[in-house]
């Protein structure tokens, strides 16, 4: 009896551990959040907040038709209206300057047929995707045609095949960065005075044993129409400050990004090379968590991407209708937006750019433009990190201490206190700080100083304690002795 | 001294006489093991006390351990379903070993098996213990310590699951090696007998009380 009860008080002890912890329940309502070391939501303050919405009937010009993209120059604003087969331009606090829809070439004035996208270099030319007609327009701001980029003459491109530029970029040594409709070798680069020169950052071809199979049982004509299906790579760039292509895939596998063969956002050097810092809890992937609902699921997509000045960037999710920044690091600073209605939500995003450190987003669907301000909240965090980019940590600790009080799940703010510490030589807090925040590498090395000088205060103790368990049995052994009287014999 | 409690006190020195014998087994496993089952050098009760201290060494390697090797999730944390596993595949190894090794000519009993399964556990509590201590000492660059002594007490006891089976079932090598990897397969076969056992309870749980709705939906 007493053994079934023991047997019964075990059982309901046991079980009393194994009482369900109640958790907050994912969910996706936040505006603002931050992903945490265990890839959980955290809801943060609001780091940009909306502050003008421009449409074009405003502006007294109609509405805008199927807006592509948004491009900001110096304090001027374009805006690519594809469907009206125009451009305009705004300034800063959305005033019309003036509306572009046709070209001088030669005298003679061309108009556009669906452009795509414009940029607009610092002596103020304008290059302009005017996609179908086939070119680029490389224009001066009184529109007369400087030069035009047309398809280029090269292997690569067949009789049949239409030269389609989708989304351009000029770096400041004059070379022009196209993406090109139905072209998977990368971007193609033009030279300063127009000539098509190479690709720059193609894809790795990665065949499977299963794609080689499959090709192996196909005819030719089956072969040949399957070339046809691939998809365009890049979906958009811009260039950065350091003359950078920041650019963003939304075709690869939703398996492949957290093994590191998908990359939605790569920063090329000149060669092409992939040299984008991924050093955050996660690679920046955008989304963690793909809740599903109505239209959306998946991981990100991202359609356009904005480097800003201080190394951060902010890529644009079309999915969920979200920014995601990330530092010069690749830590995610923060995520905010989402689909819907209301003022400061999208419906279908396309294009995002930065003046100063205002975002202008561009809604396709809602044919709209929104202006989004850094709060105080985000303006803490970019003080932050500049202190931080330039090693000076304890200026940088005293913005991350002030963020603590507005978020209190800050990780970046904890692990820039603690290298602060660090630095300080504060070695037992700092441990603390990147303890609570998961920071092992940093840790470690505050860890090693702490240990190391444990060790030196503590030598004497060491060797006394050491020497004690050394002699203590021997010490025991003589006591016996002499209790016994074997000593005097 | 009642002779009650002459008779506890002898079985509580047998216990201990028993547990400590499990240091002999780890380095003189052939004898060890042999003498284990043959001699009545171990007990039941000795084999139940390793395997807590298992548990023991797992529970507190998860909680205590440096946040370096282990950082579980703590609010999804759930102790008992952590031990479960441990517990489930050491039973179902004991029973999956017995069924198969009555029909390979196996010589060992069931209590036998369990009994050295348990005693070949014990460098894992000997090395892991200790090492939940020794991971608040260690930095990132020098885990690998760590993941050496905890590979190499893995790999122990993998060697004396070897030899208990194979002075146990009184079997040669290849035998113990063939017998252990069947046994694996047959504790597979048991994992998916209950699970489909239970899909089909739940299912014809589901049944009768879609019935027993339905019925009641109609008469009232």
């Amino acid at each position: 009896m007493t053994k079934l009860k023991r047997i019964i008080t075990c059982i309901l002890l046991m079980a009393l551990t194994a009482v369900p912890v109640t958790v907050a329940s994912a969910n996706s309502s936040f505006y603002t959040y931050n992903y945490d070391f265990y890839d959980v939501q955290m809801e943060s303050p609001d780091a940009y907040t909306p502050e003008a919405l421009l449409l074009g009937s405003s502006l007294g010009i109609g509405d805008f038709k199927d807006p592509g993209a948004v491009f900001v120059r110096g304090n001027t604003i374009y805006i690519v209206d594809s469907g009206n087969n125009r451009i305009v331009e705004v300034d800063s606090n959305f005033n019309l300057i003036r509306v572009i829809d046709k070209v001088t070439i030669d005298g003679a004035e061309s108009t556009f047929l669906n452009p795509k996208d414009i940029f607009v270099n610092e002596a103020n030319e304008l290059f302009i995707c005017d996609s179908d007609n086939y070119r680029v327009l490389h224009v001066d701001y009184d529109l007369k045609l400087i030069k035009m980029y047309t398809k280029p003459e090269d292997d690569t491109f067949s009789a049949e095949q239409n030269f389609i530029p989708l989304k351009c970029a000029v770096d400041n040594t004059g070379r022009l960065y196209l993406l090109a409709a139905n072209v998977n070798k990368g971007f193609l680069e033009f030279d300063k005075s127009g000539n098509f020169s190479q690709y720059i950052g193609a894809n790795k071809v990665k065949v499977s044993l299963f794609e080689v199979i499959q090709k192996r049982l196909m005819t030719k004509a089956q072969r040949a129409r399957m070339e046809l299906f691939v998809p365009t790579e890049y979906s958009n760039l811009c260039i950065d400050i350091d003359n950078f292509i920041y650019s963003t895939t939304t075709t690869f596998d939703a398996g492949d990004l957290f093994n590191g063969l998908a990359a939605p956002i790569r920063r090329l050097n000149s060669l092409g090379e992939d040299i984008l810092i991924r050093n955050g809890y996660e690679p920046p992937i955008g989304e963690l968590w793909w809740d599903t609902g109505g239209d959306v699921s998946g991981p990100s997509r991202f359609e356009d991407i904005t480097a800003m000045d201080n190394d951060t960037y902010y890529a644009l999710d079309r999915i969920r209708g979200r920014v995601f920044s990330y530092d010069f690091q690749g830590n995610l600073l923060y995520v905010f937006g989402g689909l819907g209605n209301k003022f400061g939500y999208f419906q279908y995003p396309v294009s995002i750019d930065h003046m100063g450190t205002d975002l202008l987003i561009l809604d396709n669907r809602a044919a709209s433009l929104t202006r989004m301000t850094l709060t105080e909240y985000g303006s803490l965090i970019n003080s932050g990190l500049k202190e931080y980019k330039e090693g000076r940590y304890e200026e940088s600790a005293d913005y991350w201490r002030q963020l603590i009080q507005m978020n209190g799940n800050y990780d970046l703010a904890y692990i820039g206190i603690g290298r602060a510490l660090l630095r300080q030589e504060r070695f037992g807090e700092a441990m603390e700080y990147f303890k609570a925040k998961k920071d092992f590498d940093n840790y470690s090395k505050a860890f090693a100083e702490y240990r190391k000088e444990w060790v030196e205060a503590n030598v004497g103790y060491l060797v006394a304690g050491i020497l004690a368990l050394l002699l203590l049995p021997k010490l025991i052994r003589f006591i016996k002795k002499v209790v016994k009287g074997e000593v005097f014999k | 001294m009642s002779i009650k409690s002459a008779f506890e006190k002898d079985k509580l020195i047998h216990l201990v006489k028993t547990l400590r014998y499990s240091l002999y087994v780890i380095f003189h496993p052939f004898d060890g093991f042999w003498d284990l089952t043959h001699e009545k050098r171990g007990s039941k009760g000795a084999a139940t006390i390793l395997l807590a201290l298992v548990l023991l060494t797992q529970v507190w390697t998860w909680t205590y351990s440096s946040f370096l090797f282990y950082w579980p999730q703590w609010e999804y944390f759930n102790l008992l379903m952590e031990i479960i596993p441990t517990v489930v595949l050491f039973s179902m190894w004991c029973i999956s070993n017995w069924s198969l090794t009555t029909l390979m000519d196996g010589k060992g009993k069931l209590g036998q098996i369990y009994m050295a399964t348990a005693y070949a556990m014990t460098p894992y509590i000997l090395i892991r213990m200790p090492l939940v201590l020794i991971s608040h000492l260690l930095t990132v660059e020098e885990s690998s310590y760590y993941y050496i002594f905890s590979n190499f007490a893995t790999i122990w006891c993998v060697l004396l699951v070897l030899c208990a089976m194979m002075m146990v079932h009184d079997y040669s090598l290849g035998k113990a090696v063939f017998s252990s990897i069947l046994t694996i397969v047959g504790m597979m076969i048991i994992i998916f007998l209950i699970v489909m056992f239970f899909s089909l309870i739940t299912q014809s749980f589901g049944y009768f009380i879609s019935l027993y709705k339905e019925v009641a939906f109609r008469l009232y």
